[in-house]
């Protein structure tokens, strides 16, 4: 017999007899009713709490908010995707900047070593974010794939203000994550970090140093 | 830099008492722990806070029950969605076999370098050192776990794998093993280890990661980590292997959140990680990265023998925060490398056994004062204390003998001396002529109470018992008055 | 989960479970626990046929002997009066293990019917008699510590305090780590002695820095614990259990 089928038999044969499975109550998670207005500033004071730099833009201008964070941290080269339109209109945006723009719609085998030494930043979008954890949330893509909000010593994520939900239960439900998940879905909340050393904590270990999030407004943040 | 170079610092369960003392006596490993641990418990005690934690405990448990309940269901979904995304996966009745499943995957792809993410369950195996006999080298890339390599030794905690270390320790090791400048500052060895391990990454030829949650549904194996180092190690090399305990299976994607909430802020007091990783299947034709094979191994390792027994099953609920460990009084003074086993503490204490057999593991059932502490911050209810009096029982072979080694520390001394109590207990007439003979029961505890003075005075019989005291009472009551 | 407790009015009698802790070592908290009960107009019965609850056998893994141990004392409380234990020890191994002990067997509904009439002294004086005390004491530094089971097999982290806390020339001072075990454990004590040593010494050590000249617990195995490494160390902190304090400095 195949290791699986003696496990599985062992399971199935349970000498204490079949158990009873029980109903759970999922409200513990959900259902927390919290205006936009609290959302955001749950989702903001979380993430900055872990490091994650918070930058208030609008969908007109937040072209400008990233050339300016470019600039401030000093970016030389800034990998990014090609269609969606995050990539796109920051490619637009950025055609005569100094920035460099390093394409990914390419298989890492043949740039690996050139991501992991040369890239400064990845620009990713989001599909959207947690209010309760600060927590950002990527379906990583062909057009951008996962090792660019991993690999670069900064991430810069694109997230519109009302894609942020309150719980993490009502992100998966919402959007009904169980109907098909992607290759990789991943939450990410805050710059890499570890507390080994003696329960000092320190940022940027093996991911990147620092995350900022360009929080798109639908109009002129108040 | 090589990590092979030196013997692995060996701890062994039978050994309990001799690496308690050893412990003990160490200063810097009393503090270290005592630091850490009351550091750890105020956090979780302030991330809590503005919880309902009893109603999110229960639905934990509960959904853990569930999973239980359906368990051989679930690994047969978990398996056919896990094969439909595209991820293979493989079965081992124990820790030998899994090694040798890694190990014919690595040879597969000729495989020289394997990058690791941590995984206790791989430590459970023994996994490092059979690739290192296989001629593989099995780089643990976690910070801690990294530390806890190159010094040759095995994790001390579960989460925190080099919590026994404090930073002039690591500073040394950083010097010693890997040549960098001495230095204090965490930020600037961290720095370091990023640098040493970021080349690793790119030239591994596999990734070995745990699994904290696999979820049957979808097919989704999920990771829980906040360094980095196992998205890199699921993502990076061409060959992605997640290893883990059959019992890690949940039935639905809904029920991953309540359990991650639980599991970080009990684990670490923290609100969220900073990844959380699930990973659906390997690179899709069109898409960019990612490994080309992912492999999950399911490891029974005597975990389908605890699931027979209805009360043992609890034990299986674990969902590996540490909370127990970090919350009890004799893991915070003797440290995780005193239990000798790959989960130390309590969770250890109820779980290795089943693993290695209660004869090799004797020690660790008594080794609680059964001060319940390890029960009350449990995010899934696992009853603890009641595990470890089970495995006491089965221990002195008064169980229902469902655990290897059962009955093998009984002693005829120590039966004959419960007996004896047994029946004075019993005989409450001769108990009260006994107990008013001062002394007269020390013969009956354990030959080991003399090291009760050691430390305290030792207790003295009243002249009186309180049956005698009472009957003097109410004559005197009678009479109009006490004393 | 817990279930929510409902405690009963003040009724007429009690019966009294000494423990054989108390009964071999610290008599006199056994008859103060009983003085205060009587106070409070209530009648104790102290069931003569009693010994031990069982516990040190369960613990020890020798469940036959437990049961068999235990099973001794399910008849000595045949009217449905309370039955009150001045420890949450032997307390909840009566409430809480009693009914295990005995599922499906011809005992367990006897055993259920003593498991919910147990009480811990501190539960039973705070919740039931809702005792109102006068100190007649001088101003003293008190430390308490509150026994690991009663604290959470029997969730009786608060009745103690409440009870120090009415005790006006009484200040109750805060240990560090209050909610940590001492090190007795029963056999733990003896079968890791000296993992029990490095623990009750910690305690000690936190009583003295917190300020304490005198503590009290409502365990007589915690209090003959700490109690003995201050002696043994020739600590000028002495100790006592609740019931004497209380005794002592209100009558």
């Amino acid at each position: 017999m195949s290791a699986r089928d003696a496990i599985l038999k062992r399971l199935k044969e349970r000498s204490d007899g079949p158990l009873s499975v029980p109903e759970s109550d999922f409200s513990v998670v959900t259902h927390r009713g919290w205006s936009r207005e609290e959302r955001l500033e749950r989702f903001e004071r979380l993430i900055s709490s872990v490091h994650g730099e918070v930058v208030h833009t609008t969908s007109a201008e937040w072209t400008l908010a990233l050339a300016e964070v470019l600039q401030r941290k000093k970016i030389r080269r800034l990998a990014l995707g090609r269609d969606h339109p995050v990539a796109a209109e920051a490619r637009e945006a950025l055609g005569d900047a100094e920035v460099e723009l390093v394409d990914v719609d390419r298989d890492i085998e043949s740039w690996q070593r050139e991501q992991f030494e040369t890239v400064d930043a990845g620009l990713t979008s989001t599909r959207g974010a947690i209010a309760e954890t600060g927590s950002l949330w990527l379906w990583p893509t062909a057009d951008e794939p996962r090792q660019i909000s991993l690999v670069p010593s900064m991430h810069i994520a694109v997230l519109d203000a009302e894609r942020i939900e309150d719980t993490f239960f009502d992100v998966i439900e919402n959007n009904a994550w169980a109907g098909g998940m992607p290759t990789n879905a991943l939450l990410i909340s805050g710059p890499s970090k570890t507390a080994d050393i003696e329960q000092t904590l320190v940022y940027g270990v093996h991911g990147p140093r620092e995350l900022v999030v360009l929080l798109r407004h639908p109009r002129e943040p108040t | 830099m090589s990590v092979q170079s030196e013997p692995v610092q060996t701890f062994t369960p039978g050994e309990f008492h001799r690496q308690a003392h050893d412990a003990l006596g160490n200063p810097q490993i009393r503090s270290n722990f005592r630091k850490a641990m009351d550091g750890l418990m105020a956090k979780r005690r302030d991330v809590f806070s503005d919880w309902d934690l009893e109603v999110l405990r229960d639905l934990g448990a509960n959904i853990r029950m569930r999973a239980l309940a359906k368990l051989p269901d679930l690994l047969e979904q978990l398996e056919a969605n896990c094969q439909a995304n595209g991820i293979r996966v493989h079965w081992a009745e124990d820790g030998d076999e899994a090694c040798r499943i890694v190990g014919e995957i690595c040879e597969a792809r000729g495989a020289k370098a394997v990058i690791k993410g941590k995984s206790m369950v791989s430590e459970e195996m023994h996994l490092n050192e059979h690739l290192e006999a296989a001629g593989i080298e099995a780089l643990e890339s976690d910070l801690g776990e990294y530390l806890v390599q190159l010094n040759r030794q095995t994790p001390s905690h579960i989460i925190m794998p080099a919590i026994h270390l404090n930073t002039d320790e690591i500073a040394d090791i950083m010097h010693d093993k890997t040549g960098i400048e001495r230095t204090r500052d965490a930020d600037a060895m961290t720095a370091a280890a990023r640098l040493q391990l970021r080349k690793r990454f790119m030239n591994a030829d596999v990734g070995v990661s745990g699994v904290n949650f696999a979820v049957a549904e979808t097919g989704t194996l999920c990771l829980v980590e906040n360094e980095g180092n196992g998205r890199m190690t699921t993502t990076v090399p061409p060959v992605h292997i997640a290893v883990t305990g059959i019992e890690k299976v949940v039935e639905h994607l809904r029920d991953v959140p309540p359990l991650y909430a639980l599991l970080t802020r009990s684990a670490t007091g923290q609100h969220v990680t900073t990844y959380f990783n699930m990973i659906g299947s390997p690179r899709k034709p069109g898409e960019h990265d990612g490994p080309e094979e992912v492999h999950l191994v399911l490891v029974d390792n005597g975990r389908s023998r605890i699931y027979q027994d209805d009360e043992l099953l609890d034990t299986l609920r674990c969902i590996r925060c540490g909370a127990c460990m970090n919350h009890c009084p004799v893991y915070t003074r003797v440290g995780g490398h005193t239990y000798g086993t790959t989960y130390p503490g309590p969770i250890g204490s109820i779980l290795m056994p089943h693993i290695m057999g209660l004869e090799a593991t004797k020690d660790l059932p008594t080794a609680s004062s059964l001060c319940g502490a390890c029960g009350e911050v449990c995010p899934v209810k696992i009853p603890i204390p009641d595990l470890l009096v089970r495995l006491r029982k089965e221990s002195v072979g008064e169980g229902r003998g469902n655990v290897a080694g059962a009955g093998t520390k009984r002693s005829k001394k120590e039966a004959a001396a419960w007996k004896a109590f047994q029946w004075l207990a019993t005989h409450p007439f001769v108990w009260r002529v006994g107990t008013s003979v001062a002394g007269k029961l020390r013969a009956l505890t354990p030959s080991r109470l003399g090291v009760w003075t050691d430390y305290r005075t030792a207790p003295k019989p009243a002249g009186t018992t309180l049956h005698a005291l009472v009957k003097r009472h109410q004559a005197n009551k009678t009479h109009g008055e006490d004393r | 989960m817990t279930p929510v407790k409902c405690y009963p009015s003040k009724p007429e009698k009690v019966y009294f479970f000494g423990t054989c802790l108390i009964d071999m070592f610290y008599p006199e908290a056994g008859l103060d626990a009983i003085r205060l009960l009587e106070r409070e107009g209530i009648e104790v019965i102290f069931p003569e046929d009693q010994t031990c609850c069982g516990q040190p056998a369960h613990t020890s893994g020798y469940q036959s002997q437990c049961r068999a141990v235990a099973l001794a004392q399910l008849d000595l409380f045949p009217d449905p009066w309370p039955i009150v234990v001045p420890s949450g020890s032997c307390g909840g191994m009566m409430s809480t293990h009693y009914p295990h002990l005995f599922a499906g067997t011809e005992h367990e509904a006897r055993a259920k019917d003593v498991a919910g009439r147990v009480f811990e002294l501190t539960e039973f004086l705070v919740h039931v008699c809702h005792l109102k005390l006068d100190d007649r004491g001088e101003p003293q530094k008190l430390a308490m510590h509150t026994s690991c089971s009663a604290r959470r097999e029997m969730g009786l982290a608060e009745t103690g305090p409440a009870l120090l806390a009415q005790l006006g020339q009484v200040e109750l001072v805060e240990q560090a780590r209050t909610a940590e075990c001492c090190g007795f454990g029963g056999t733990f004590a003896v079968r890791h002695p000296e993992v029990s040593a490095a623990m009750v010494e910690d305690k000690t050590q936190a009583i003295e820095a917190a300020g304490a000249e005198h503590f009290v617990t409502s365990d007589c195995g915690c209090l003959m614990n700490i109690a003995g490494r201050f002696d043994h160390r020739k600590a000028s902190v002495k100790g006592e259990h609740i019931a004497s304090y209380l005794w002592r400095r209100t009558s």
